[in-house]
């Protein structure tokens, strides 16, 4: 091991960074800086090519989402939003606030069992929970603008990730857990999943406080833009009170 | 049995069919993608296995359709295309009321049966599932007998499911595929010894003796990096490596397993924050037709940072006991 670093491999890194901030499209973008990075290291087109075939296609379990979309495509022509709409604007007590700091929590839970494809934005998020949210954001004083509807639309997805994410960890067989252990075993380092799993726990619950919050104070500013709106008051006076 | 080949055949179909539907329509660069990724999906075992037996002509064919697709990507339009009217869907929610959230439902509900019991079950001695992920073989499975109860349930032909789904698909556009060429890539730069690269230029760039120091550089690597890769697992092996086992474990002797889970949730905490990690942050926004692809990262930034601080400090408090 006495070649000096390559250094060159990583201008692949920066061909990312730069493509994104100028907006081109991240497909090209992304595959370009992979060609970038093997050039660099020195591997020969051919070579190059058949590692990009070859990780694509080892990767392809990510596109199986799709799977779901025959199925909500047609429940919503159906009228599946419609009808989730209609049902929760009779459920009186229910705010925005219960309903994603409940998802929130119910998200966090399944996926502690590792029940981490059981939700997610194409199978529970566009169906259910968004226009659940939107629902239950119009009901205080109405029907919301469209750019706030879109903001609660953000924060449902928003919502499913954290709680998919920092729930995950906790529970013992999920990949991450057993990439940490693989990396400390090859390193010479044995411990038990359970032992790195447990160390997740703090930062579930910290991340459930946090955004559970965050909900809280959206909800209020929220209803405070419709009050106003509504009353024909200027919504940046009533937001400067805060 | 079921193996989950079979769901990449019958996904191949789905998207030969979305090709074959944009090939009607005179939108080209729509129908050679689908059709394209569609044949990456059908010829995805044989490109492997022709791999393993040292054959590369496959997988560098393959290869040559991963350029071709992220260049047709560049030319294809991202478009909303006509939902069923208004009426016909309040009609339709009127009429069926909440039996149209039982397809739903039924995917989550037949992925946990399956995963729990799946591994159980056996026909004549021989295991009904094969070969792959039982939770990815319980999804598809799962999906399809969604698919055949929402025919049952809306009284639909069942080709208007492949409609749909086609709708839906199209909607995404090339977002949809971004999970998938970011693994590719990460695959990639693996290969390239990228990883190395990075710890080495922060390990020369941090003063090693002080611990604090050492913490930021690796909880904050490892967020710039997940940022970059759009992914904690790609950032993990490079930081641990790099910083994390040199510096913390062996010279200021933290923990290993709290310091392994930390990162990696410290990493996570980078993931919330960019594009990169398509499948969370933009595909969402695409599915949901939001203006902004960014809308939900700007949800999240506000969760984000305040847990990283915590998981900073956790790491810190935690780990040197």
């Amino acid at each position: 091991m006495s070649d000096p670093m390559n250094y060159w491999p990583l201008l692949g890194v920066a061909w990312v960074v730069v493509g994104f901030v100028l907006r081109a499209n991240p497909v090209i973008v992304v595959v370009s800086a992979g060609l970038v990075s093997g050039l660099l290291a020195g591997k020969s087109i051919g070579e190059l090519l058949a590692l990009l075939g070859e990780s694509f296609v080892s990767n392809r379990a990510l596109l199986m989402f799709a799977m779901t979309l025959p199925t909500i495509g047609l429940l919503e022509r159906a009228g599946l939003r419609e009808h989730a709409l209609r049902w929760i604007a009779q459920w009186r007590g229910l705010t925005l606030t219960r309903l994603l700091a409940g998802y929130l929590a119910v998200r966090q839970g399944l996926s502690m069992l590792g029940l981490i494809d059981i939700a997610g934005h194409a199978q529970t998020v566009r169906p259910l929970l968004a226009p659940m949210a939107e629902s239950a954001a119009a009901r205080p004083h109405g029907e919301v603008s469209r750019e706030d509807r879109q903001k609660v639309h953000a924060l449902a997805a928003a919502t499913d990730n954290v709680g998919r994410f920092f729930g995950e960890d906790v529970f013992l067989a999920f990949g991450a857990v057993l990439l940490i252990q693989g990396f400390y075993a090859q390193h010479g380092i044995v411990l038990e999943p359970l032992q790195i799993a447990l160390w997740a726990l703090p930062t579930a619950i910290a991340a459930f406080v946090i955004h559970a919050v965050r909900i809280v104070v959206f909800q209020r500013r929220l209803d405070r833009r419709t009050a106003s709106a509504i009353a024909g008051t200027d919504p940046e006076r009533a937001d400067a009170v805060d | 049995m079921l193996s989950i080949e079979h769901f990449y055949w019958l996904m191949a179909l789905f998207l030969l069919y979305a090709g074959w539907r944009n090939l009607r329509d005179r939108r080209f660069a729509h129908a050679a993608f689908w059709g394209l990724l569609a044949a990456l999906f059908a010829a995805g075992k044989p490109i492997l296995d022709a791999s393993k037996a040292g054959h590369a002509l496959p997988s560098q064919l393959a290869g040559v359709a991963v350029i071709a697709l992220a260049l047709l990507a560049t030319r294809m339009r991202r478009e909303h295309i006509d939902e069923a009217p208004e009426a016909q869907r309040l009609a339709s929610a009127q009429r069926l009321g909440h039996r149209l959230f039982w397809p739903a439902l039924l995917i989550p509900l037949v992925t946990v049966a399956i995963v729990l019991f799946g591994p159980k079950l056996a026909i004549g001695g021989a295991p009904v599932f094969g070969e792959g992920s039982i939770t990815l073989i319980g999804l598809a499975l799962a999906c399809v007998l969604a698919t055949f109860a929402a025919v049952l349930v809306t009284r639909e032909r069942p080709v208007v499911a492949l409609g749909e789904g086609r709708r839906l698909l199209d909607t995404m556009g090339w977002a949809a595929l971004l999970p998938l060429v970011l693994a590719t890539l990460g695959g990639v730069f693996a290969a390239s010894g990228v990883g190395e690269a990075v710890a080495s230029l922060v390990s020369a760039v941090i003063p090693a003796d002080n611990r604090l120091a050492c913490v930021l550089a690796y909880g904050l690597g490892m967020v710039v990096f997940t940022m970059i890769m759009g992914n904690a697992f790609a950032a993990f092996p490079v930081m641990t490596a790099g910083i994390g086992l040199p510096l913390l474990i062996q010279q200021h002797g933290a923990a290993p397993a709290i310091l392994g889970s930390l990162g990696m949730l410290t990493g996570y905490c980078g993931t919330l924050m960019t594009p990169m990690a398509a499948n969370f942050n933009l595909v969402p926004a695409a599915l949901l037709e939001l203006d902004d692809p960014n809308a939900v990262i700007r949800a999240q930034l506000p969760t984000a940072i305040p847990l990283l601080l915590v998981n900073l400090v956790l790491m810190y408090w935690l780990a040197f006991r």
